[in-house]
C-alpha cells in the first residue's frame, strides 16, 4: 500500500494544524494553562470562616494576583479553616507581619484573598504561617446584626414623645 | 391483534439492532490494536476524514463564532457588559458549540463518505472478496477507519473553536468596538483548563460515536443501490441523535 506524497503532507499538516489549536486553546485562552510549573512557595492562612472562597481563587496584592487559593481545609481540633496559598515565587519579599482578608471582587464577583503588607525586615519563607486575618464577611450576620442593633435600642420616636 | 404483533416486531427488531450494534463496536475495539500496527492505512483514513474535512470545518468555526460574537453582543450590551463577550464566546464555543457541531458537520461530511464507501465495496463484493483470501474486513477495512475518525475529530473540533474565537473577536472587537484587552482578558479569566478538557472529552466521546455509526451501518448495508443509499441517511440520523443525546449525558457529568 503506497501512500502518494500529497497524501502524507495534507494529513501532516492537518495533525500539526489540530494540535496547535488545542495548543493555542491550552496556552493561550485558558487562564491558568502551563502556570503549574512557575516557582513558588506556600503559605497557610487560618480563618474562622472562609465564605464563598474556592480553591483557585486569586490572592492579591495591592489589586494584583500574586498567587492562588491550593487547598482549603478545616482543622479538626479548633474547627478553623485552613487555607493554603501558592504565592509566586517572584513576590518573595512578604514582609512577615502582613495581614491577610478574605474580600469580596465586585457585588456579584468571587472571593478573593487580599495581603495588607506589614512593616517589618523579615519575610516570610516557604511554609509560614500568616498569623493575622480577617474572616470574610457573612451577608447575612451582617444583616442579622444590624437588624439586632436596631431593635435593642430605644425608639426615637418614644424618646421623642417623653 | 396483528399491530400488536407488528409493534413486539419491530421493538424485536431495534433491539436485535442494538445488540448487533454493540456487538460490532466491540469487535471494532477488539481488532484496533491490529489496525494500528498498519498504520499506513490509518493515515490514509485520517486524510480521508480530517484533513478533507477541513475547509468545512474552518468555514463552519468562522460564521458560528462570528454569529455569536454578534448575538452575544446584542444580548450583553442590554445588560451594559459587552466587555463579557470573550467570556461568552470562549465558554460557548469550547464547551458546547465546538465539540457538537464539528461531530455534526463530521456525520455529514465524513460519516457518510465512509458508510457509502463500505457499503459500495459489499455491494460490488470486495468485502467478500476479502473474506475470500482470509482478510478479515472489519480489520482492514472497517478499523483503520474507525481509528481514523476517532483522532481526527478531537484535531476537528480543536480547529474549530480557535477559529470560531477569532470570528467572534472579529465581530466583537473589530465591528463592534468591544475593547481588544477586555475581550482576551476575560476571556482567559474565565476559561479554565478543564474546560479545554471538557471540550477534548466530549469531541473524543462524539468522534468515537460517529465512526462506530458510520462504519457499521456502512458494514450492514443492504448490499444494492437504495440500500446503500438508505444506510447512508441512517448514518447522518442516528450519528445526529447520538450526538446530541450524549452530549446531554457528558454535560451533566461533567459540568
Amino acid at each position: 500500500m503506497t501512500q502518494s506524497r500529497s497524501t502524507e503532507i495534507g494529513t501532516g499538516l492537518f495533525v500539526l494544524l489540530g494540535f496547535a489549536a488545542l495548543f493555542f486553546l491550552v496556552t493561550q485562552i485558558s487562564s491558568r494553562g502551563l502556570s503549574f510549573n512557575d516557582p513558588a512557595y506556600h503559605l497557610t492562612a487560618r480563618f474562622t470562616n472562609v465564605g464563598g472562597l474556592k480553591v483557585g481563587s486569586p490572592v492579591s496584592m495591592a489589586g494584583v494576583t500574586i498567587g492562588r487559593v491550593e487547598s482549603i481545609d478545616v482543622d479538626p481540633n479548633d474547627y478553623k479553616a485552613v487555607v493554603r496559598l501558592r504565592i509566586q515565587q517572584k513576590y518573595s519579599k512578604i514582609p512577615n507581619d502582613s495581614d491577610v482578608a478574605i474580600f469580596t471582587a465586585g457585588l456579584l464577583g468571587g472571593q478573593y484573598i487580599g495581603f495588607g503588607p506589614g512593616g517589618s525586615e523579615t519575610y516570610f519563607k516557604d511554609g509560614d504561617r500568616i498569623e493575622m486575618t480577617q474572616s470574610a464577611i457573612v451577608l447575612e450576620n451582617l444583616i442579622s446584626k444590624f437588624l439586632f442593633d436596631k431593635a435593642s435600642q430605644p425608639k426615637p420616636a418614644e424618646g421623642d414623645a417623653k | 391483534m396483528s399491530a400488536l404483533g407488528d409493534i413486539f416486531g419491530n421493538a424485536r427488531d431495534q433491539l436485535a439492532k442494538a445488540g448487533s450494534f454493540t456487538l460490532f463496536t466491540l469487535r471494532l475495539v477488539r481488532v484496533t490494536p491490529a489496525a494500528l500496527a498498519r498504520f499506513s492505512l490509518v493515515v490514509d483514513q485520517v486524510f480521508n476524514t480530517g484533513a478533507l474535512s477541513l475547509v468545512i470545518i474552518m468555514l463552519s468555526g468562522l460564521f458560528v463564532g462570528m454569529v455569536l460574537g454578534l448575538q452575544g453582543f446584542d444580548l450583553l450590551q442590554r445588560f451594559g457588559s459587552t466587555e463579557s463577550l470573550g467570556s461568552a464566546a470562549g465558554l460557548g464555543l469550547l464547551k458546547e458549540l465546538g465539540p457538537v457541531i464539528t461531530a455534526l458537520l463530521f456525520a455529514g461530511r465524513a460519516g457518510t463518505s465512509i458508510t457509502s464507501e463500505i457499503g459500495l465495496m459489499a455491494a460490488t463484493d470486495q468485502l467478500a472478496a476479502m473474506e475470500m483470501m482470509a482478510v478479515d474486513p472489519v480489520r482492514r477495512v472497517c478499523a483503520p477507519r474507525f481509528v481514523g475518525g476517532f483522532i481526527a475529530m478531537p484535531l476537528l473540533a480543536g480547529i474549530f473553536s480557535m477559529i470560531g474565537i477569532f470570528g467572534a473577536q472579529f465581530v466583537g472587537v473589530t465591528l463592534k468596538g468591544v475593547d481588544s484587552g477586555q475581550f482576551w482578558s476575560q476571556m482567559r479569566a474565565s476559561v479554565e483548563l478543564r474546560d479545554v478538557m471538557m471540550g477534548v472529552i466530549k469531541s473524543v466521546v462524539f468522534g468515537l460515536a460517529c465512526s462506530a455509526i458510520a462504519v457499521y451501518e456502512g458494514y450492514h448495508a443492504v448490499p444494492t443501490a437504495e440500500g446503500v443509499g438508505r444506510a447512508t441517511t441512517r448514518t447522518v440520523v442516528n450519528s445526529s441523535v447520538a450526538v446530541l443525546l450524549l452530549d446531554y449525558m457528558l454535560t451533566a457529568v461533567l459540568l
